[in-house]
């Protein structure tokens, strides 16, 4: 027997690594399609709250409610509401793909949150000196405030990566696959703590990853 | 030509409009320096802010070269805050941004100037403001007297017909100030451009200035030439304003041993360097006791303020004598 069989008994290599990729196609999906609504989302929450840019209180008010209830909901419930959802969108509601849609769900309205946070950072006067300078508010955007945030944004769009992983792990429970699914399949109902240790170890280092390439990506792009 | 007409502006603070500046009527000359000075509160920053329309007058009217432009929106209003440069207390940079391309930002906003336009330009500029060197560099390696200078480099890249500096040197050390007001005189001087200037010190009207407003809790208390109100000031506020940029003694105590009547003389131009005082008193036989005394510029022109003590018979004839060498006399009561 190889020193590794003696340690984990019980694993099979070959599922650890599909389990890898699955989480690795889920977190790579899910984040860019987070990116992809929870970037507008923030930055519609930033230009329609009270005094900035293209202050709307009301809609501001709307947009910050449903945050809040997709925030509040704990992911597993959310998960589960969304089955139909899913479903509707994806025509399956397991797998990697079904997971993809609850996980969206639940982590673009925190990452929208984290950007609306981000852009408030922007110096007040830096966007009145743009003003002043006839930049149309879009230009703004694009311009001023997502290149000043760049910093904050990556710091936020890490913090919602490591979250993610988080939910991934749990869609495990539903059946999404991934190194979640091992761990609980395995690792808990079928009691073999190998399994257990070596998924969570895997999780723990793609954690560590994705939050060091953040920082350096924070580091490099800030110029204050 | 900026003209503003009754415009006021009053905020909406807890549902309630509080007045920030009360109706102001006046006219910015083409070309000119125009300084507005107040406490802080008084307003500066609001009346600068209703010129580009960063602020909406609640009343009254903005004309710039004669055209009512209270009322611009969209592509027109951008049209017209790019013939308005603003300079910032807090410089306002993109800290994401080089020196080069914080230049460049005003004209890759309007689109319509290419690439080496917009490098020959930069170059130019950045020669203009004594920063060649440092374009590459981020505005976080850069002093704040330098800072200053990519702000007024920015302001310029449009080639705006208008400045406005809303406490542009307040964040900087005198010396640092001297330098930047040098380089804004320059840019009035070699390019004709319209400078609307705020601060809270004298000495920066005086340096730069041709006529200044005085502000008080939203109103204009006293609006002159510099050198009038620099050496006849005549509200209180304007008063401690010269008073503290002076350095000047207060009234009355530190005379209380002098004999004779006090005078407060002010020479201006070519009267500054002529032997005024040594003629009178040859001529007319009075003793006086200088007790105090500054001679400087007012933007250009030299001046120079006396306060002394007179003696002797013929003192009226005295001051008749200097008052035809065109100094101006004003009797300090004790
Ligand atoms: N956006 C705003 N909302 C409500 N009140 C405001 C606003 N901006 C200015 N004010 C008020 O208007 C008055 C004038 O403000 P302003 O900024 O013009 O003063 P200032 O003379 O520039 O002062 P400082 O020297 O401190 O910059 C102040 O009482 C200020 O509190
Ligand atoms: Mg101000």
């Amino acid at each position: 027997m190889s020193p590794m069989q003696t340690l984990f008994p019980n694993i099979d290599w070959a599922e650890i690594g599909q389990a890898c990729i699955d989480t690795l196609l889920m977190l790579g999906g899910s984040l860019l399609f987070t990116v992809v609504l929870g970037l507008p989302l923030g930055i519609w929450l930033f230009l329609t709250a009270r005094g900035q840019l293209h202050a709307r209180p009301r809609l501001y008010s709307a947009l910050s409610l449903v945050v809040n209830v997709l925030r509040s909901v704990p992911f597993i419930i959310l998960m589960i509401l969304l089955i139909p959802v899913t479903k509707a969108i994806t025509g399956v509601s397991i797998g990697i793909r079904g997971a993809i849609v609850p996980l969206v769900i639940g982590a673009a309205p925190f990452l929208a949150r984290l950007v609306e946070t981000a852009l408030r950072e922007v110096d007040r006067g830096v966007i009145e000196a743009s003003q002043a300078m006839g930049a149309t508010t879009s230009q703004i955007v694009t311009r001023v405030l997502l290149p000043e945030a760049r910093p904050g944004l990556i710091a936020g769009a890490t913090v919602t990566a490591v979250a993610l992983v988080g939910y991934t792990a749990m869609g495990g429970i539903v059946g999404a696959g991934g190194l979640g699914a091992l761990a609980y399949q395995y690792g808990y109902n079928g009691y073999k703590p190998d399994y257990m240790l070596v998924t969570v170890a895997l999780l723990v280092v793609l954690v560590q990853i994705l939050q060091s390439l953040g920082d350096r990506l924070v580091t490099r792009y800030s110029r204050r | 030509m900026i003209r503003f007409a009754a415009a006021s502006k009053s905020y909406r603070v807890d549902g309630a409009l509080v007045p920030a500046l009360e109706p102001v009527d006046l006219v910015i000359e083409r070309g000119e320096v125009f300084g507005i000075i107040g406490h802080s509160g008084a307003g500066k920053s609001t009346m600068l802010r209703l010129i580009n329309l960063l602020e909406r007058p609640t009343a009254g009217r903005i004309f710039i070269e004669d055209r009512d432009v209270t009322d611009a929106t969209g592509s027109e209003l951008r049209k017209l805050r790019a013939g308005i440069g603003m300079i910032f207390q807090h410089f306002n940079l993109l800290s994401s941004r080089s020196v080069a391309d914080n230049v460049a930002f005003p004209l890759r906003i309007q689109g319509n100037v290419s690439e080496g336009e917009i490098t020959a330009r930069v170059d130019e500029l950045l020669e203009l403001v004594g920063l060649t060197a440092h374009a590459r560099k981020y505005p976080a390696q850069l002093s704040g007297g330098q800072k200053q200078r990519v702000g007024i480099a920015r302001a310029l890249a449009s080639r705006p017909s208008i400045l406005l500096c809303d406490e542009a040197t307040s964040a900087l050390d005198p010396q640092t100030t001297a330098s930047v007001l040098e380089l804004l005189a320059d840019i009035n001087r070699r390019l004709g451009l319209t400078i609307v200037l705020i601060t809270h010190e004298m000495d920066v009207i005086r340096r730069v200035c041709d006529r200044v407003a005085v502000l008080e809790a939203g109103h204009v208390v006293e609006m002159g030439a510099v050198a009038d109100v620099f050496l006849h000031p005549q509200h209180p506020t304007t008063r401690r304003f010269v008073a503290e940029a002076d350095h000047r003694e207060g009234h009355g105590p530190e005379f209380s041993g002098v004999t004779g009547r006090l005078f407060r003389l002010s020479f201006r131009g070519e009267a500054t360097y002529s032997p005024v005082l040594s003629n009178v008193v040859r001529d007319t036989g009075v003793e006086y006791n200088l007790l105090s005394g500054r001679v400087d510029r007012i933007k250009d022109t030299p001046y120079g303020q006396l306060t002394l003590a007179m003696n002797g018979e013929r003192v009226d004839d005295a001051l008749a004598q200097i008052r035809d060498a065109g100094v101006d006399i004003e009797e300090v009561t004790r």
